[in-house]
């Protein structure tokens, strides 16, 4: 029977029908960092059980460390004793720790894929919804809560329903300067923050054949921001050239077999899906958040919505959103004026976002009064950055360069917003409050979009800024 | 691991308007640096309740005429964006057992269900009416029904929605997954054994 990817790694992981109809589902890589573990292996203590599975259980710490002055002890004494605790937890269980000295550390859903550990024809799961990153490899991946770590940690499963799946074809090119960025916040922006509730999201088409693992993996990050827990690209040889060497990675005389095993996963190409949505790359803009969610986006050419202009059922949440980011409906958004520039987190910290942003730095300089930070998503990304020489450029453009982490994607490091600052971010939620003040405003948008936000000091179309490619009508 | 049989849950209610709030404004990320479950409750929906001199605003939660509200009414994708458990947990603590919504997000509603707590759809219209209801009678009583799928308050009987996994779970006694997971440990160690990537 014709099958999906998802359909497959399905049933090659199910255990058996539990009582309320769920299925007991193996989750063969558990991923876990400091904010949402602790709780769970407490519980797991006071039930009195042990790790089941220790070697398929992986941790880093990056939500809470610092982007500098990473000694320890770290000035913030509840994120001190978060980290001391998880060391602990991973002491008592033998469960492998990327740890701040281990020259791995940094964000989860960075260090997963570098070293391997992320894989097709896995299921994946660790206690963050950004969890559906590791989808770009063929791997049902998803976030979960701290009750399901413990379920994790004692038994390796979990009850979970079975999720439709959507195909979702982006076919045609993209235009120049336009990134994968773009094409998430684009169809975030078309199928709606809860348009994928209860899918998984299979991302094909030419758009997503040409794209490198770290642009799949952008695009698969914000699947939860479109409602969708789980969101994946099938395998094919540029997945199996990433992985090969990778430490975590088969190798030796079980690389051939595991490669065989590894497209065998694939969707079979007559499978049937729940429902079908087709884009074309063409119709795609650099794209940036108005609003105060994922979906309230437009074209960097375009204006800021108005609630006259928007659908009755909108209204109310467009006047809202207009009310707290303090944009003047109607107006164009290019030429908001921002105030912090961060190139970083899960969607876009990793190596090509800051060799692309590098490509067009030299030469220039942040403007006056911006702050802008750089912050690598793993030791690995920033040693090889370093040994590349982009920290220097990002550096010599007036960017400060930090240590690996979550940094000001949400609030729990010192890297925050302070007052109604507006920041124009790499990240992936442009929610109230997100980025650690009350009143702070965020705007997504790609990393090359925040490079010409830092050199303007308003947020720009990069295009212009940089002389990237033809400009496109959008 | 015996837990109790959820078929109901009776209280007063409380309406947060809106769409699309998500777990952020339930719980700022900056309350969540503990290592414990424990005082959430006092930071539910903080950033919308209080001004930053830590004077309140004008919101639901603060009006005492619903200060004993244990049922939260609320509108589309509600908990929506982040995964943190610690979400249900601060609407826990703080006294909520049982919530009305047009919609949920899938993880919250997850992480609900295995805290106990029921997670009802209605309608807008049936919200609206729920609302006006309390708003003029805060102390009416209000049940909701989770093995028959019904909101009872006043004289009015609406239907609404369980999903099925919940209200089975909730009303037998299982909502809570460990015990049941437990049981399964040598057909867990089959499925193990035929993934050759689990190979220690």
């Amino acid at each position: 029977m014709s099958q999906s990817l998802f359909g497959k790694v399905w049933d090659a992981h199910a255990v058996k029908t539990l009582s309320n109809g769920q299925t007991q589902l193996l989750i063969g890589t558990h991923l876990i960092h400091e904010v949402t573990s602790p709780q769970a292996f407490g519980m797991l203590r006071d039930l009195n059980l042990k790790v089941a599975y220790p070697h398929r259980t992986f941790a880093t710490v990056d939500h809470i460390v610092p982007t500098d002055q990473r000694q320890e002890p770290f000035a913030d004494p509840l994120a001190d004793a978060m980290i001391r605790e998880l060391r602990r937890n991973c002491e008592e269980t033998g469960v492998t720790f990327f740890d701040l000295p281990s020259g791995k550390q940094g964000i989860v859903h960075v260090v997963g894929p570098e070293q391997g550990i992320t894989q097709p024809g896995t299921t994946i799961a660790c206690g963050d919804s950004h969890t559906s990153t590791h989808g770009a490899f063929g791997a049902i991946a998803f976030g979960i809560g701290t009750t399901q770590i413990r379920d994790l940690l004692a038994t390796q499963t979990m009850a979970l329903a079975k999720l439709k799946v959507r195909r979702i074809n982006v076919n045609g090119e993209l235009h120049p300067g336009v990134y994968a960025k773009d094409v998430i916040l684009h169809i975030i922006q078309k199928l709606g923050v809860k348009g994928g509730t209860g899918f998984a999201y299979e991302y094909g088409g030419s758009v997503f054949d040409n794209f490198s693992m770290e642009e799949r993996m952008t695009v698969c990050n914000m699947s939860i921001e479109g409602g969708a827990r789980v969101g994946y690209v099938n395998p094919d040889e540029k997945t199996f050239e990433y992985l090969k060497g990778r430490p975590y990675s088969p190798s030796g005389d079980e690389w051939d077999t595991a490669v065989e095993r590894w497209r065998s996963f694939a969707s079979d190409p007559d499978c049937e899906y729940d429902d079908v949505v087709e884009f074309d790359g063409a119709n795609i803009a650099p794209t940036v958040t108005w609003g105060i969610n994922p979906e309230q986006a437009i074209s960097v050419v375009e204006s800021v919505p108005t609630v006259e202009g928007s659908a009755e059922k909108e209204k109310a949440l467009v006047a809202e959103a207009l009310e707290y980011m303090k944009l003047p409906a109607g107006a164009p958004i290019k030429g908001t004026k921002v105030d912090i520039c961060f190139i970083g987190s899960c969607t876009n910290g990793r190596l090509s976002d800051f060799e692309e942003v590098a490509k067009y730095l030299e030469g220039q300089k942040v403007a006056e009064g911006i702050k802008a930070i750089a912050v690598p998503g793993s030791q690995v990304v920033d040693l090889i950055c370093r040994e590349k020489g982009l920290h220097t450029v990002f550096e010599n453009a007036g960017f400060e360069w930090r240590g690996a982490g979550c940094s000001m994607c949400l609030a729990m490091n010192p890297d925050k917003l302070i007052g109604d600052q507006l920041s124009a971010s790499s990240s992936n939620r442009n929610f109230k409050g997100r980025q650690g003040s009350p009143t702070g405003r965020t705007v997504l948008m790609s990393p090359v979009m925040v490079a010409a936000a830092a050199i303007k000091g308003e947020i720009a179309d990069a295009r212009e800024v940089f002389g990237v490619g033809e400009l496109a009508n959008a | 691991m015996a837990l109790e049989k959820i078929t109901q849950v009776r209280g007063k209610g409380v309406y947060v308007a809106g769409n699309e709030i998500d777990t952020d404004r339930i719980i700022p990320a900056r309350f969540m640096k503990c290592v414990t479950f424990n005082g959430l409750g006092e930071y539910l929906f903080y950033d919308v309740r209080k001004n930053e001199d830590g004077s309140d605003k004008e919101h639901p939660l603060n009006d005492s005429r619903f200060s004993d509200a244990t049922i939260l009414l609320s509108g589309e994708n509600f908990g929506c964006g982040s995964s943190r458990e610690h979400a249900p947990q601060a609407l826990y603590r703080y006294g909520f057992r049982g919530i009305v919504a047009e919609s949920y997000a899938e993880i919250f509603f997850g992480n609900c269900t295995t805290l106990g707590i029921p997670c009802f759809c209605a309608t807008k219209e049936d919200i609206r009416t729920m609302a006006a209801a309390i708003e003029a009678d805060p102390s009416l009583e209000i049940t909701l029904d989770v093995e028959n799928e019904r909101i009872r308050f006043g004289d009015q009987n609406l239907t609404a929605v369980v999903r099925e996994s919940a209200r089975m779970a909730l009303s037998g006694g299982k909502w809570d997954m460990i015990g049941e997971l437990a049981e399964g440990e040598s057909e867990i160690a089959k499925v193990v054994a035929g993934l050759p990537y689990m190979a220690p």
